[in-house]
């Protein structure tokens, strides 16, 4: 199961993040975790929120650049190495990691949204080893 | 010194009869020998008789760069290619080159042109000259080289591309005079300046041009290396490099008036102009036999002075340039057109039309930035599809110019749109 990340170009100018927030905060899209993957002239701002069509909707509205696309977002236990477990299994069915960040929220349990090189196969690999993944419904309720 | 005096330094009256003559013999050689030209005179009504002299030059109608890109590749050629003995090209305005052919006599005319120029600049047959202009399609390398050879100086043909060893066999070989881009010299001095050569070298003077330069860089150069720098003057249409050159008074260009004659046009009306306004600069190339042109409209802007000069020649000169008439860019040398960028960008189906161009000069070295917008659909989460789809853009780009450019993918909708003529330039060199 996936969860929809939503993801804003942004150029390396000042201010700009900020906006691109305040249009989020505006509609009142909550934000549950982000990553920001920077270069020297723009970055990549990834973002799980409550309602990610609704935050994609409003950016592209307000000429920024916006996108959905299928991340897994799962829950580990919030103790050493379990993170590693989880990559040691996804390593063994031969797919690659393009980039990881964290959720964490006020419980026992962490989070970890990943987006794989295949995204068929690391829904096959994850149902198989029985880890769950959050969707849309989930995150919306969190 | 002056390489041909006899050309050089004609009296007015002689020059003008010897252009008239010149010119009618042009007109009846294009009538018969260029389809092109033959069928626009008859399309409105002019016979090669009716040409008599210059005074009846106006009544000819003007060529210009799209003539030659309509008739690429050969169109334009009054020879079979059995006598067109080199082929050039320079950039067109989108995606065709325009294309140029010589004659073994024109390739004559253009060494003794450029031999009128280097001496102008003080070259003779004791100097060791290096040509610093890039070799190949682009006229600078060979057109220079040729010149060089001519006067019988020796000829060291370095082309562009590394400074290092230019500035060692500058050094090593007593190098006296020079032939590049006035930036390139610039860049130069900097690696002469930074290596502490600058008390080795034997420079005496520079040959430089292919692109426009300002006074103040003219200073600069000569403050820095301790030289004599000379202003050369060409356009592969009409020849190449050779057409003017300044002479030690620095007081305009002096045109090879017998082999083309210049024309300042007003930029509205298209009539010429009276000596000493500034106009769009035209030629007629009354000795050419490979791709002879009537009065072909350069798009550079300057004006005309027929007084004798200082120097003993009497010339015609053209004032330093003034700008452009169109939106030609000059970048490193090469000349570049807005539009080819357009035609390059349309080819790649993620960018949207929009984009800019942003010139600058960063250590005397030209820099292109061009800023692209992605289709909203092609904005992705991974920076690896990005960073593939900005190098996939440079190198269509650098297949369209021939020169490199940085790309940067910006925010959708964040490029201006203007109301009418869209800007797509921002040029921070200032060089006129």
């Amino acid at each position: 199961m996936f969860a929809k990340q939503l993801t804003v170009f942004i150029e390396n100018r000042a201010g700009r993040l900020s906006e691109v927030l305040s249009v989020l905060k505006e509609n009142k899209v909550n934000i549950l975790s982000m990553s920001l993957a920077d270069t020297t002239e723009y970055g990549l701002l990834r973002l799980i929120v409550d309602n990610a069509t609704l935050g994609k909707e409003k950016l592209i509205e307000n000429g920024f650049s916006s996108l959905l696309s299928d991340v897994s977002i799962i829950k580990i236990a919030h103790t050493a190495g379990s993170l590693q477990t989880l990559l040691k299994v996804i390593d063994k069915g031969g797919v690659n990691i393009e980039y990881m960040y964290g959720l964490s929220i006020e419980s026992e349990d962490a989070y970890v949204v990943l987006k794989a090189s295949d995204s068929e196969k690391i829904d096959e690999i994850l149902n198989a080893n029985g880890v769950k993944t959050l969707s849309c419904e989930d995150l919306a309720h969190i | 010194m002056i390489w041909n005096e006899t050309k050089e330094c004609m009296s007015r009256d002689q020059m003008t009869a010897l252009q008239s003559a010149r010119l009618v013999k042009l007109v009846d050689y294009m009538y018969h020998n260029v389809e092109f030209y033959r069928k626009k005179m008859q399309a409105i009504g002019l016979m090669p008789g009716d040409i008599k002299g210059l005074e009846d030059l106006t009544k000819l109608p003007f060529t210009t760069k799209d003539d030659l890109r309509d008739n690429y590749p050969f169109g334009l050629f009054a020879v079979p290619n059995s006598q067109i003995v080199r082929i050039h090209a320079s950039s067109g305005t989108t995606g065709k080159a325009t294309v140029v052919g010589y004659t073994r006599h024109d390739l004559d005319v253009w060494a003794e042109c450029v031999a009128r120029c280097m001496t102008m600049a003080g070259v003779t047959k004791e100097d060791v000259i290096q040509i610093a202009y890039g070799y190949g399609l682009f006229t600078g390398g060979l057109g220079a080289h040729d010149g060089a050879q001519k006067i019988g100086a020796t000829v060291v043909p370095m082309s562009t591309g590394n400074t290092k060893k230019l500035t060692t066999m500058m050094i090593d070989f007593g190098a006296t005079a020079i032939a590049c881009t006035p930036s390139y010299l610039l860049h130069i001095s900097e690696a002469l300046a930074e290596e502490g050569l600058l008390d080795k070298i034997k420079l005496k003077s520079a040959i430089c041009g292919a692109e426009p330069w300002t006074e103040k860089m003219h200073k600069e150069i000569e403050s820095r290396l301790n030289i004599k720098a000379f202003d050369i003057y060409g356009l592969s249409e009409v020849m190449g490099p050779g057409v003017a050159c300044d002479c030690e008074f620095h007081k305009g260009l002096h045109v090879c008036e017998d082999h083309f004659y210049p024309e300042i046009l007003d930029s509205a009306t298209l009539t010429p102009v009276a000596d000493g306004e500034v106009g769009e600069l035209a030629f007629t190339t009354l000795t050419k036999e490979g791709i002879p042109l009537i009065r072909y409209r350069t798009k550079d802007l300057t004006s005309l002075d027929r007084t004798p000069c200082e120097c003993g020649r009497t010339s015609a000169r053209i004032s330093r340039f003034k700008g452009r008439v169109d939106d030609m860019l000059i970048i490193r040398g090469v000349n570049v057109f807005p539009s080819q960028i357009e035609a390059a960008l349309v080819e790649v189906e993620e960018v949207t039309p929009h984009y800019m161009m942003i010139v600058d000069r960063v250590n005397n070295l030209d820099t292109l930035e061009v800023q692209v917008e992605l289709d909203q659909k092609y904005y992705t989460d991974e920076i690896r599809v990005i960073e593939a789809l900005t190098k996939k853009i440079a190198h269509v780009i650098q297949q369209a110019l021939g020169i490199n450019a940085k790309v940067k993918i910006v925010e959708p909708q964040s490029l201006v749109r203007s109301q009418g003529k869209a800007v797509h330039v921002i040029d921070n060199r200032k060089l006129y």
